[in-house]
């Protein structure tokens, strides 16, 4: 039996309470949100944010981000990967860029570890949107992992000169390691998207 | 290693750019895709199953009451979720929301003139049996006008949101109402290609409607399925 696949639709402007509805403050548990972490997982901890923006630079306001990531040794925590994760460490983060005064997503997490020999650390990133009748899958790389980045197999489809806007720039502040990324949808530095 | 997920069906999928709706025109990716060989972070995904959902969470019709019923045509929705080899998507989480009876979302930026209903939340989860099968008691939403083009009406719909066994499954789709004269007119359903989109529209089934309390509606949804291993020479 063959089936087709159900069509997708925007999530439109109005996702918040039904998926990111403790960020916006409605009164309904969340599965996800910005923080991934507590004080048992082991790694680095990071900061990643930035901002989503639009064919005229301007940050959209109804967005939502959703990241995937591996743990501090590459593992995720999912049955297909037969190694074991840190405890409760669930590698999935969601953030709505409505309720931050510059639109910005920002997730607390840690640093993944590789997932597998060859493959550099990094994040899968969902990006849903009104005006969006498709999500889009992109990745978010690091800065201070050059080496590792110029030998990904994944980094290695991209056209070299589109390859930055994978990296995330890693700056050192006074309250943590945070790594910053625009997400462009349209113009010169527009975004890499995958169709995974 | 793991089969990985068939590719996004692009016969069946709206396109990034529709300029009938008109926000996709700065939104929509203007280079082409990469394509990629899946790896295991995109095989993988977020595991979240009962111990997420709480006892009210897929009675929509009760998880928001204050002092009384909400207000509307209560609903029952229920369906399946398949893979494309017709297989039961088991324990996935399936999310939705709504407006209400009136057509108004209780969003804080949902400006519409229509009344808010105090007993409605509009929000709701729950997660598929062993069938794949999912099931919501709700109100059936109202349409309401949106500022895409003079007189613009969304069609009623729920949104549902599914992440399926992996990313590469993630869908987020809307459910619509057999019949509904505002489907030819909707930018965002006619976004759909022509030979895909009765897959959006769900059935009334008299055998799901529950007499002396609510009509019912069928919406199977059908994720990706896994590519067949190929045979070692």
């Amino acid at each position: 039996m063959t089936l087709k696949q159900t069509p997708s639709q925007t999530v439109g402007p109005y996702f918040a309470y039904g998926l990111t509805a403790g960020q916006y403050g409605y009164n309904f548990s969340q599965i996800a949100g910005s923080e991934l972490t507590d004080e048992d997982t082991e790694g680095e901890r990071i900061r990643i944010e930035g901002r989503v923006l639009d064919g005229e630079g301007a940050p959209i306001s109804d967005a939502m981000i959703e990241i995937w990531q591996a743990d501090a040794d590459g593992r995720f925590a999912h049955p297909d990967d037969p190694r074991r994760p840190n405890a409760r460490f669930t590698g999935f983060g969601r953030c709505g860029t409505g309720t931050d005064p510059q639109n910005r997503f920002f997730f607390d997490t840690i640093k993944p570890g590789a997932p597998a020999e060859g493959e550099a650390p990094h994040f899968n990133m969902i990006v849903l949107a009104r005006g969006m009748l498709v999500h889009a899958y992109t990745r978010i790389y690091f800065s201070d992992e050059a080496e590792a980045n110029a030998a990904d197999p994944v980094m290695q489809l991209v056209p070299e000169e589109r390859r930055g806007t994978l990296i995330a720039e890693r700056v050192e502040t006074p309250t943590g390691v945070r790594y910053r990324i625009d997400i462009h949808m349209q113009g010169d530095a527009e975004t890499v998207f995958f169709d995974v | 290693m793991t089969d990985q997920y068939r590719p996004r069906d692009w016969d069946s999928h709206p396109p990034y750019l529709h300029a009938g709706y008109k926000s996709t025109v700065l939104r929509s990716p203007t280079k082409p895709l990469i394509p990629m060989k899946q790896t295991l972070s995109e095989m993988t995904g977020p595991v979240y199953g009962h111990e997420y959902v709480g006892a009210l969470d897929a009675d929509l019709t009760k998880n928001g009451m204050v002092n009384g019923d909400p207000l509307g045509e209560r609903i029952i929705v229920t369906g399946r979720v398949l893979d494309e080899d017709g297989r039961p998507v088991r324990n996935t989480l399936v999310e939705v929301w709504q407006a209400n009876a009136a057509g108004r979302y209780i969003h804080k930026t949902d400006q519409h003139e229509a009344p808010l209903d105090p007993n409605f939340f509009g929000g709701g989860r729950c997660v598929t049996d062993d069938e794949g099968r999912y099931t919501f008691r709700t109100i059936k939403p109202g349409a309401y006008p949106w500022p895409n083009h003079y007189n613009a009406w969304r069609p009623n719909h729920i949104h549902f949101s599914l992440l399926g066994p992996s990313i590469a499954t993630r869908l987020v789709t809307q459910m619509y109402f057999p019949g509904d004269p505002l489907l030819d007119l909707d930018p965002i359903y006619q976004g759909t290609p022509e030979s895909a989109r009765e897959r959006l529209i769900s059935q009334f089934d008299i055998g799901v409607t529950e007499p002396n309390f609510a009509l019912g509606y069928n919406f199977d949804i059908v994720l990706r399925g896994r590519k067949e291993t190929p045979m070692e020479a």
